[in-house]
């Protein structure tokens, strides 16, 4: 399966998401700048984290604006997968592929730490490797990372089954203490309504390898692997 | 130049605002053979500054042992760089910024990540993981909370916005540090072999380019501000400390190492301290070469600036390079690739002066030499009669608390030694996905991916320790970071130094930094790990007096085959606890003694140098056959605070807590033997199935070794002394610094 993974001035977890996709999961990976339009024909994209341009203005503000976020953008409107980790969760958000915002921490401090998420939707091509339930632990780092959407949004979200993850505690309970940036309804990661385009803010990339301390990160990338693609 | 600035007058008072003494003026002039204009003042000014010029420190630092087999790089560049195998080399170094966050906290802190990590990009090696040493007034102050909060956010924007880890630290609290926090910033970096690169400039008629954010008149003197005394009237330098912009940096950081990488360059070099004054003339003075730039090709942030401001701005995120002939335009493509700044300012010279002009005009001609060569002086010392005090405090005159449990409780509740999550959860120290032991071990542990090797890191200082004996003080300094490196199973490879004191001026003040200079020698050679390069920072007066002499150790250690790698936490019920070392009695110069009985005084612990290395061989061949569960270095607070963190700490990566049954061994002083801080101690644990081998190997190496009982149940029991649920000591240590923060 072939990945591209978008390079923003700023752009930090852009090599460890080229890396567990190179070196852990064995898949090929072009890197493409945002100055570029050509994905380079992948079939999943990958948004990575970081501080795309500074994150001044507002996270993820100013990358939707780049030259590649437009390629981007049509790659997802054909049905391309395109996953958004943290400050790529952010711009997807910007960028209106996903629905809501990422406001900042309840606690208004950066967090950087492990935490535990519960899957609760399997019928995605990131989640189809998990059991329903399934509690994945994946560490968070962001100051930006409270998900945000109105009534009406958040019906929608519910309605359609887009609530992909959430966090909870090491058992599966969706409680306030283990939610740990004060995300509405604990959400911690979400997909459009035709599911090829998801965002999450913790990070799949820092937890595909146990001498890491959690190899959790390995079912979202084994889902992707396991899906069926094809850009219509 | 201006005209009328060129023919400013410069009369006494102007020497003594630029911080040179009369003698040093009489040098210039006898350099120059003429008089210096108000320009070549400036230069002279900053880089004769104690911060550049290092004229009060220098005599004694040349005693230090800096050379070694797998040193690439000594004292004397941007950074020091160690060989650690399979064609990689590690580059690192420790940096003050303790005037500027003193009086812009979080500038002041941003700045000081910023210029550490440009330090280690500018020799063409990756910065992979950050560490930090951070000192203030007790936290029931308001305003020490305000410099603490913002000294730590400035820390995490920085590093976070890089998207390098920071991975590890140490903060302590106490009242010497009042109106002088001390902000020690280390950064690592990871280089091949052929990359390195030298701050250098050679070959005649090369292009000399500034790169990187414009300039303007922010931080002008930095320097020489942060080489005098902070005193009320310090708020008023606010402009002499500069803005960060992390972006501009990450920007800068991958366009410089594009540019090492591609081979473009002859030499390279950050504008820090001194900006572009310092970085023109060390690079012409280490070529053996000359410069010559012009000022008005430089980018400037505002109009009007005179060539006097352009030389001492130390606005951040700029560089310095010298680009092979033929390359020039390649340099300023991949500039242009990163949105960045480039102008070709100046060429390389064989005339050994560095000479500025502003539009083709001369404004300021002096030997390059001359102004990387700052006097030297051998200060006066005295001891100071408070030590022979200390040496005499009669430990009996201490009686002992019957409540000795509430003393642990105490202890760990105190903000030095609770733990730091609520500093450490807002560094990003995961970030680059080589973080195999983040924060709460001894160590931090870094792999290098593609090969099997790993990094152990830690910073530690003790300041305390050096105010009441400092020669002993700086021995266990160093041996306190070896034996944490130890712990986690690596060998110690080289150590790079901070050294915060007062005044060296004041000939008390000096007499400590002799003494710790001298013991940080003496421990370095007896364990043969060079000092790579470092960084002195003096004048760290309150009103009141001189900061704590207190000189900072940042260590790193190898590992041939990371997944050997020990952590400091009980692993499973059953599993036996071994003491490694003798546990003594004396609670001279403890934290104890200061928490509870409100002195800071007493014998600081002897150290033997010898008895202290067998114990780090040991502790790494145990680590190295896979006999141990856990290992633990003793310091802060005793036996028993390191048996508690033996188990709770398990919860910073996700492992449950578990209590111990434990014997107290030795005899003499209750209090001594629980919080006493004796040295070369280590509380270590294997399953029961190796414990033959355990005591085998601490034989061979001659550490005295005690089992004093088995890791299980949810209490943590020490004799018949203590006996308290885990759950509550972790809830006291854990939250103790949140709690003072909310």
């Amino acid at each position: 399966m072939k990945f591209s993974v978008t390079v923003f001035p700023g752009s930090n977890c852009d090599h460890d998401c080229e890396y567990v996709v190179r070196n852990v999961m064995g898949q090929p990976v072009e890197m493409v700048w945002h100055k570029e339009t050509d994905l380079r024909n992948p079939d999943c994209v990958v948004v990575p984290g970081g501080f795309s341009y500074g994150d001044y203005l507002r996270t993820g503000a100013i990358a939707r604006f780049s030259p590649v976020m437009k390629s981007v953008a049509d790659f997802a409107a054909k049905g391309g997968l395109v996953i958004g980790i943290c400050n790529g969760f952010q711009i997807l958000c910007e960028a209106g592929l996903l629905p809501g915002a990422l406001l900042r921490n309840k606690g208004l401090q950066f967090i950087c730490q492990n935490v535990y998420i519960k899957v609760e939707q399997t019928d995605t091509p990131y989640t189809n490797a998990c059991k329903p339930g399934q509690v994945l632990k994946i560490p968070i780092a962001h100051g930006e990372g409270n998900y945000f959407i109105d009534p009406e949004g958040l019906k929608k979200l519910k309605d359609n089954r887009q609530i992909v993850v959430r966090y909870c505690d090491i058992k599966g309970n969706l409680t306030p203490e283990s939610n740990p940036n004060g995300s509405l309804d604990n959400i911690a990661g979400i997909c459009n309504e035709k599911r090829n385009v998801f965002g999450l803010m913790p990070h799949p990339d820092r937890s595909a390898e146990d001498i890491l301390g959690s190899h959790d990160g390995q079912f979202i990338w084994n889902s992707i692997l396991a899906a069926k693609v094809g850009v219509s | 130049m201006s005209p009328t600035m060129m023919d400013i007058e410069i009369t006494p008072k102007i020497i003594a605002e630029h911080g040179l003494k009369p003698d040093e003026y009489d040098r210039i002039c006898k350099i120059l053979g003429r008089k210096p204009n108000m320009t070549e003042l400036g230069l002279y000014s900053v880089m004769w500054s104690e911060h550049c010029g290092y004229k009060h420190s220098r005599a004694l630092l040349k005693t230090l042992p800096t050379k070694g087999p797998k040193v690439l790089q000594g004292p004397g560049e941007n950074a020091g760089i160690v060989d650690i195998g399979e064609g990689w080399a590690v580059a690192f170094k420790v940096e003050s910024h303790n005037h500027p966050s003193a009086i812009e906290p979080y500038q002041g802190a941003a700045t000081g990540v910023g210029g550490i990590l440009r330090d280690i990009f500018t020799m063409g090696a990756r910065p992979i993981a950050s560490l930090n040493s951070l000192r203030f007034g007790p936290l029931t102050d308001p305003k020490v909370k305000r410099l603490f909060a913002g000294v730590v956010h400035g820390i995490a924007d920085y590093g976070n916005c890089m998207g390098i880890p920071t991975v590890a630290g140490e903060v302590v609290f106490d009242e010497n540090y009042s109106e002088n926090c001390l902000v020690n910033a280390m950064s690592v970096g990871l280089v091949r072999h052929e990359q390195i690169i030298r701050g250098r400039a050679t070959g005649v008629g090369n292009p000399v380019i500034y790169i990187g954010a414009t300039t303007g008149r922010d931080g002008i003197h930095g320097a020489t501000f942060a080489s005098t005394e902070i005193t009320n009237e310090s708020t008023e330098k606010r402009s002499a400390v500069q803005v960060a912009d992390p972006f501009m940096e990450k920007l800068l950081m991958e366009a410089t190492l594009e540019l090492i990488h591609g081979d473009l360059l002859v030499g390279i070099q950050d504008m820090g301290a001194a900006g572009l004054t310092c970085s023109t003339c060390e690079m012409a003075s280490r070529g053996g070469a000359g410069i010559e730039i012009d000022v008005a090709k430089v980018p400037q942030r505002e109009k009007g600036m005179t060539p006097y401001e352009i030389l001492l701005s130390e606005s951040q995120e700029r560089m310095l390079l010298v680009a092979k002939p033929g390359n020039e335009q390649k340099v300023h493509d991949i500039l242009a690739k990163w949105d960045l700044h480039a102008a070709t300012i100046g060429i390389v010279t064989d005339t050994g002066r560095m000479v500025v002009k502003e539009n083709g005009k001369v404004v300021a001609d002096v030997p390059a030499d001359s102004l990387t060569e700052a006097p030297i002086y051998h200060p006066a010392k005295s001891e100071p009669a408070i030590l022979q005090k200390h040496r005499d405090f009669d430990e009996k005159s201490v009686l002992i608390p019957k409540d000795l449990p509430d003393v642990l409780l105490k202890l760990l509740s105190d903000p030095t030694i609770a733990s730091k999550r609520w500093v450490y959860r807002q560094y990003d120290h995961m970030v680059r996905s080589n973080t195999l032991i983040r924060p709460g071990s001894d160590a931090a542990v870094i792999r290098v991916k593609g090969t099997k090797l790993g990094l152990a890191m830690c910073i530690d200082g003790l300041g305390s320790y050096c105010s009441l004996d400092p020669y002993e003080g700086a021995k266990i300094v160093v041996a306190e970071a070896a034996r944490n490196i130890a712990c986690s199973g690596a060998e110690p490879i080289g150590m790079t130094d901070c050294l915060n004191f007062g005044s060296p001026e004041k000939p008390e003040v000096f007499y400590y930094f002799d003494r710790v200079v001298s013991g940080l020698g003496d421990a370095s050679r007896a364990f043969g790990i060079p000092i790579t390069g470092g960084n002195v920072s003096l004048y760290n007066e309150n009103p009141s007096g001189a900061i704590d002499p207190t000189p900072i150790v940042g260590m790193m250690g190898l590992f041939q085959n990371v997944d050997i790698a020990v952590t400091q936490w009980f692993k499973d019920e059953g599993d036996l606890v071994y003491l490694l070392g003798n546990i003594g009695d004396s609670i001279g110069a403890s934290r104890y003694l200061q928490i509870q009985h409100g002195k800071k005084t007493g014998l600081c612990p002897k150290l033997d140098l010898g008895v202290e290395l067998a114990l780090h061989k040991a502790l790494r061949e145990l680590a190295e056959s896979k006999i141990l569960q856990s290992a633990h270095d003793s310091s802060d607070g005793g036996f028993a605070v390191t048996l508690a963190e033996c188990c709770m700490t398990g919860l910073t990566h996700e492992a449950p807590m578990l209590g111990a049954k434990l014997s107290l061994p030795g005899s003499g002083r209750l209090d001594g033997r629980l919080f006493g801080e004796a040295q070369s101690r280590a509380v270590v644990s294997c399953n029961p199935g190796q414990a033959a081998q355990l005591e085998a190997v601490a034989k061979k190496y001659g550490v005295p070794i005690e089992k004093i009982g088995q890791a299980g149940g949810d209490s943590l029991v020490i004799g018949s002394e203590i006996n308290l649920p885990v759950s509550k000591l972790a809830d006291l240590f854990f939250t103790s610094i949140e709690k003072i923060m909310a």
